[in-house]
């Protein structure tokens, strides 16, 4: 139109024009989300006025179920939290029995598990890392990284017997010591994975596009973080130092020299980078533990009350046979208290707050779970930003479903 | 500082400002516990968090609790001090009649939705709460199922008795 035609039409003011937001149901299930979040977004174009999580999708009532559930057998519960890491959670929930039964771990058990939860705290971060690299449009990294994680699986598969929902161990410790073949995957793992995991870094931590999606989005203060209980890679990447390993050191972690990563702005890339050092700083880790650890002696806790005895004793000893059979049907006495027991997830500090009466299960068992707490920020943290701003701010905030719903 | 010593510490100083608020105090396991009347509760959070030496900046967890005589609810906090690394655990009970207590969503941001749940799963009404409604179950459920007159099982069924095992 020239000029001369448009004189006439009289332009839209503030007033005049009608302010109009649209409504879009991200979710839920979203391809993008990676789980099942519903989010109802209040749009101005592409840009989110306003955000309304709704939680819950896949409650699956575990308080309650774990109130009529003998302590071993809550176990399986607690590896559908956050099903990335499933050993973290299940020696979480260990340590808080065996805190409760005042059970003393050898120092043989004790490095076995910091080698296999840091194992899965490289699987957790390596799949919320590639995911970012995912949804900001780098497949690449993800295809080259994932069969890592597959190899991690691997050595859970050899351990456990399961590669997700893992059940690892039992409450005192393990059964027996690793396979040979499974301290030659480790071994194996922690001298090739360095290799593969430079490649990923290659690929994306100095990438141009990369970094333009990632800085300055999502971000949210240290004081905020603190404010929305923020804990874990997400409360460092904000620029706060707390780390349960370090805080409270639990399964010898402090014989352990590693660094904690901190971020500056709490942005997208600083979680981001954060996830990629604390791989690095896990791998550290595993490297001391399997250097330092002793070669011999028992690798479970000395608790014939709560322990399972030798097969070979069940089938030739009377006693034993008595332990075993109390001892699966849940008919040992754990004594009455009140513990609470934090380690360090993938996701920030997962707590077991558990109250006993003595009977054969909890009387309340209450789980804290890091991504139920923190997702409640993510409205305000992508308040005014774009739609696929707010998208790998989810992906990068690693809210996982099982963990959210509990 | 040992945990006996943080114990005296908040001890002594809640009681010097809020004399007579405190039930029982006590140390379980590695955590200090205090047991608070449900009337001064939000004073002494507001002040746990505003002293300058005690300073828990940071809420943990806050759930709920049920008693065993089905009487009483009750809400636990979770507090912590990050930089001295304090931890206590502060309780409060109150009558299941009248489960109304203060929220501390104007504390902390982050209970919002510990409250949401624990409202949810208990029924507790956190009075001053925002947006106080029901966050994992349905919006239609008209029970709070983790109250112990709700049985995990359908009590109808007599083909699985517990007798032997089980609560």
């Amino acid at each position: 139109m020239s000029k001369k035609e448009t004189k006439n039409i009289i332009p839209p003011t503030e007033d005049t024009m009608e302010k109009e937001y649209h409504i879009l149901n991200l979710g839920p299930t979203h391809p993008a989300t990676h789980g099942i979040f519903q989010n109802v977004l209040k749009m101005d174009g592409e840009i989110i006025h306003e955000a309304t999580p709704t939680v819950g999708y896949i409650h699956r009532a575990f308080e309650k179920l774990a109130e009529r559930r003998p302590y071993a057998q809550i176990t399986p519960i607690t590896d559908r939290l956050n099903y990335c890491s499933s050993p973290i959670n299940n020696f979480g929930w260990y340590m808080t029995v065996e805190k409760l039964i005042k059970a003393e771990l050898p120092k043989r058990a004790e490095y076995m598990r910091v080698i296999i939860m840091e194992l899965s705290r490289i699987a957790d971060h390596l799949i919320c890392n590639s995911v970012i690299g995912v949804d900001t449009g780098a497949m690449t990294g993800f295809l080259y990284i994932f069969q890592w994680r597959e190899k991690i699986y691997d050595i859970f598969e050899d351990i456990c017997g399961a590669r997700l929902t893992t059940n690892i161990g039992r409450i005192g410790g393990f059964d027996t010591d690793f396979p040979a073949k499974t301290w030659d995957k480790i071994r194996n793992f922690v001298k090739e994975y360095p290799k593969a995991l430079q490649e990923f870094a290659n690929l994306l931590e100095r990438n141009r596009i990369f970094m333009d999606r990632t800085v300055n989005c999502g971000s949210i203060t240290a004081e905020m973080a603190l404010e929305y209980s923020f804990t874990g890679p997400n409360l460092r990447a904000a620029g706060v130092d707390y780390d349960v390993r370090v805080a409270n050191p639990y399964s010898s972690y402090q014989d352990f020299d590693f660094i904690i990563p901190v971020g500056t702005s709490g942005d997208t890339y600083d979680r981001f980078m954060v996830r990629q050092e604390e791989m690095w700083q896990s791998l550290k880790i595993i490297e001391q533990a399997l250097k330092n650890m002793p070669t011999d002696g028992p690798t479970h806790a000395n608790i014939p009350d709560f322990y399972l005895p030798p097969k070979q004793e069940v089938y030739n000893n009377m006693e034993a046979l008595i332990y075993h059979f109390k001892i699966v049907m849940g008919e040992t006495d754990i004594p009455a208290g009140e513990v609470y027991h934090c380690v360090e997830g993938g996701n920030g500090e997962l707590g077991f707050y558990l109250v006993s009466d003595g009977g054969r299960t909890p009387y309340r068992l209450h789980f804290r779970r890091p991504c139920f707490i923190y997702y409640q920020a993510y409205p305000e943290m992508i308040k005014g930003s774009m739609l696929s701003d707010a998208i790998i701010t989810m992906s990068s905030m690693n809210v996982i479903a099982g963990e959210l719903d509990a | 500082m040992e945990k006996a010593e943080l114990l005296e510490l908040v001890n002594t100083k809640l009681k010097g400002n809020f004399h007579g608020s405190i039930e029982s105090a006590e140390l379980l396991y590695d955590f200090p516990v205090f047991v608070i009347n449900k009337e001064h509760i939000h004073d002494v959070l507001s002040f746990l968090k505003s002293d300058e030496e005690l300073n828990f900046h940071f809420l943990t967890d806050l759930t709920g609790f049920q008693t065993p005589d089905e009487k009483h609810l009750g809400v636990i906090y979770h507090l912590h001090n990050m930089s001295k690394n304090f931890r206590i655990r502060v309780k409060t009970f109150f009558p299941m009649a009248n489960p109304e207590i203060p929220t501390a969503t104007d504390l902390w941001k982050g209970a919002n939705w510990m409250e949401r749940e624990t409202y949810d799963f208990f029924g507790v009404k956190f009075k001053g709460h925002p947006n106080l409604k029901r966050i994992l179950n349905v919006d239609e459920m008209n029970i709070h199922p983790l109250r112990k007159e709700y049985p995990l099982e359908d009590q109808s069924r007599d083909d699985k008795s517990d007798k032997m095992f089980g609560r």
